[in-house]
């Protein structure tokens, strides 16, 4: 018994011992060579592309057809001859809607695949968890959703709206329709608290009042306790900023309730034409939703989307604003390669500044310092065909401010 | 490293057999010593040559899942203690790491980026200041997760609550844990999680030569910890474990008290836990409550039960395999990987109840007992004997 003893304790410091020489190995200092990005592979005939999305778990109703719409765009553009002569080659992933999964395929995309620019994600967490990869690898991600705001980072394009864009502009409506009393109802993560943190200081500065704040876990489908606190409150309209399946629950719940788009109109920021139609028209007609795109929105540019996109995936599938944000954004990627002449990211960014594009939305153009894109903020009523149509538009497209410093009630929160 | 499971005492016997203990061992001792060394060799030189710095980061975060493992292989393959909850225990682990990492990152006096952002808060909250210490959080990340499971498992195996309620038990541990993380988003980054995690101990993470550092401190404990647990299995605390397992009345007869023997098996997988669960974070950057949630303490037991649970190397290529082949069918085919994972699941469970490695030990082991079946021929009479000679 001494012997293994003995044995054991040799085996264990000798794998000590190999442990501490190879962690020794570990530099302390940045060497420019080994921690530079990689560079995608362009030397082809083609430039591969990442697509990053969730085509499994949760998310993957919605993602999928975010990464649809970049499929389509992809096409029209190899159609019309590709990027700088080159065609564009799609690699596909799947983030199964799981954040550090996202980081890994990231990784995988850049590392593996050397892909000159990665399009995707949707939840604010795969963002995070993918924003370092990005950062570390000095490599590009297109961000096709609407968001919390508050992040600039070097390496991610911001294609969906920021805060000023969207919810912002929301609460300027129901201001201006005469709401003096909110409530606010929010899956419980990380876009619907700092959202709700937002309109509490605008609520604050604009003389409304929040009157509850409730939360529910992403998934839930229990809003009887929560539907009771907001009629009870008897608030003049209720913010949504639910995700995914809670918002059919919560609307079956709000309408069995009593309660109307008349007696008390819900403003949502998560429920687009693809989500009306899971939810069922018949509990959202009238609500109302803030956005910067419908399928409804007038003009040739979205006539032609909408058209390719009906051909290639079917009549019955709708379009919707980030699945347009992602379109958008392949464009955009195009638009700014051209302009740099290359396909290496540096140039790239420098080049973006000022991009404009006829987008499905209307003109948009990319702000260089924030890197998010001015569009137009629209508020839309559900229709009984189960199509969001418009009610009110900003009339120009916004500034991206991403930190809201021009808006003095704003001061406290970033 | 399959050839490590080639060894017949670590692969599948609890026990040399009692009527000849002299001579197997030392046998058994050379072949395990060779099995160390070959999978020593495959970890430090023949995985870092062959793959690439991706590649080997992927390496690295399934051996974080193949420590959890081996904890859950002696817990539950040994003691019969479905853990369901595990991801609680390397969640502990991670954020203990985490912290202290992202307030290093953040330099001293200052706050992380996270909570500048989210949280409104003037200063620190007090329960993070201890982790600016790494004297505090590197003990902390294997000592916290101990304590908790010390407490957990001192009430519920002293009520005699074992089988199906302990994994639910468990089950609502790691929901409850999910539910306050998210919650607290100002203090503990909410669903994203804590993330964006650049430097090591002074090291920057960032650069492959320093990634790779990471992944050999992994390697490294993966064996020291397998190491760790052959010595318990091997030992009469092993025995009493699987007596334990087998039959926690008779053990009681005999004089043992069960609650502390299961105790020990499952405050040692729980340090395990958190101990892979601290070494995944500067592996792979973030921690998050999707990572400790429902969903992946079940894929960590499924993981273990592929493998073969009551093996010492059937829980680590189980927990690979799995990742593995989670990576390689989801790059294969994004769209439909998530079928054929579940039908690889089927298929193992069906046609292999003994996991991985009882595929590995199937020809020369044909005419012996699956690895967790009876305990072996007379283990109670050997504890009864040891009872009445003390």
């Amino acid at each position: 018994m001494t012997l293994f003893r003995g044995r054991r304790i040799l085996a264990g410091a000798m794998t000590l011992v190999a442990v501490a020489a190879l962690a020794a190995c570990g530099s302390k200092t940045t060497d420019e060579n080994t921690a530079a990005g990689v560079s995608a592979d362009v030397s082809g005939d083609t430039v591969k592309v990442g697509l990053l999305n969730s085509l499994s778990g949760t998310m993957a109703i919605s993602e999928v057809t975010v990464r649809d719409s970049i499929m389509l765009a992809v096409e029209e553009i190899n159609a019309a001859g590709g990027v700088l002569g080159k065609k564009i080659e799609p690699v596909g992933e799947d983030g199964a809607s799981d954040w550090p999964t996202f980081a890994e395929k990231a990784e995988k995309l850049i590392r593996e695949d050397r892909v000159a620019a990665v399009f995707g994600c949707w939840t604010s967490a795969s963002r995070k968890a993918v924003k370092p990869v990005f950062e570390k690898n000095k490599a590009l991600l297109f961000y096709p959703v609407q968001y919390e705001g508050l992040e600039q980072s070097p390496y991610i394009f911001y294609t969906g709206a920021t805060t000023n864009q969207q919810i912002v502009p929301g609460l300027d409506y129901l201001k201006a329709q005469g709401a003096k009393t909110l409530y606010l109802v929010g899956s419980d993560y990380v876009f619907p608290r700092t959202a709700n943190k937002i309109i509490k200081a605008y609520a604050e500065a604009n003389g409304m009042t929040v009157l509850g704040e409730d939360y529910a876990p992403l998934g839930s489908t229990e809003f009887g306790t929560i539907t009771n606190k907001v009629k009870s409150s008897g608030a003049d309209a209720v913010f949504n900023t639910l995700n995914g399946d809670s918002n059919v629950a919560f609307f079956k719940e709000y309408k069995s309730a009593g309660l109307t788009a008349t007696s008390m109109p819900v403003v949502s920021v998560s429920i687009a034409e693809e989500e009306v139609k899971s939810i069922g028209t018949q509990y959202l007609e009238g609500q109302l939703t803030a956005w910067n795109y419908y399928q409804t929105t007038p003009g040739a540019a979205n006539e032609k989307f909408v058209a390719a996109y009906k051909a290639k995936f079917g009549a019955d599938k709708p379009t919707s604003d980030p699945m347009e944000a992602a379109y958008v954004s392949v464009y955009l990627w195009k638009a700014m390669v051209e302009k740099a002449g290359s396909f290496d990211v540096e140039k790239v960014r420098e080049a973006s500044d000022g991009i404009t594009f006829e987008a499905p939305e209307g003109l948009v153009t990319v702000d260089g310092e924030t890197q998010h894109i001015a569009k137009t903020a629209r508020v839309g009523k559900v229709g009984a065909d189960g199509l969001i149509a418009e009610v009110w538009n900003s009339g120009q497209p916004i500034t991206p401010d991403p930190f809201l410093k021009s808006y003095p009630w704003a001061g406290g929160l970033s | 490293m399959t050839t490590v499971a080639r060894d017949p005492v670590t692969a599948a016997d609890p026990e040399p057999p009692p009527t000849k203990p002299a001579a197997g061992p030392s046998r058994h001792r050379f072949r395990a010593a060779v099995g160390f060394a070959f999978g020593a060799a495959l970890l430090f030189a023949v995985a870092p040559l062959m793959l690439s710095d991706f590649r080997l980061s992927l390496l690295a975060k399934y051996l974080c899942v193949a420590m959890v493992a081996v904890g859950i292989g002696l817990a539950w393959g040994r003691g019969g203690m479905l853990a369901l909850g595990q991801g609680v225990f390397f969640g502990l682990g991670g954020y203990a790491m985490a912290m202290h990492l992202k307030l290093a990152d953040a330099g001293p006096g200052n706050m992380p980026d996270f909570m500048l952002l989210y949280g409104q808060l003037d200063e620190l909250p007090l329960w993070w200041r201890p982790f600016a210490s790494p004297w505090f959080a590197l003990p902390a990340t294997v000592l916290l997760p101990m304590a908790v499971a010390f407490v957990l498992g001192s009430l519920v195996f002293r009520r005699r609550v074992r089988g199906a309620y302990f994994a639910i038990l468990s089950q609502a541990l790691a929901a409850a844990m999910v539910i306050l993380l998210i919650g607290q988003q100002g203090t503990t980054g909410g669903t994203n999680g804590l993330t964006d995690i650049q430097g090591f101990f002074g090291y920057d993470l960032d650069d492959p030569v320093n990634q790779r550092m990471v992944y050999f401190i992994i390697a490294g404990t993966l064996l020291a910890l397998l190491a760790l647990t052959r010595h318990l299995m091997q030992s009469r605390y092993g025995e009493l474990l699987v007596a334990v397992r087998d039959s926690e009345e008779r053990v009681r007869f005999l004089g043992y008290d069960p609650a502390t023997v299961k105790l020990v098996a499952y405050v040692v997988a729980a340090g395990m836990a958190g101990l892979a669960g601290a070494l995944f974070v500067p592996a792979v950057g973030i921690i998050s409550p999707a990572l400790i949630g429902i969903v992946p303490s079940i894929e960590f037991v499924i993981g273990v039960a592929i493998g073969g649970r009551a093996t010492l190397l059937g829980p680590v290529l189980g927990a690979v395999a799995v990742a593995w082949a989670r990576t390689a069918l989801s790059e294969r085919f994004p769209g439909t990987w998530t079928y054929l994972q579940g039908l690889l699941f089927v298929v193992v469970v069906a046609f292999l109840p003994g996991g991985l490695a009882s595929l590995i030990g199937l020809a020369r082991r044909r005419d012996r007992e699956p690895a967790d079946a009876d305990p072996p021929a007379g283990l109670f009479a050997r504890l009864r004997r040891r009872r009445e000679a003390a």
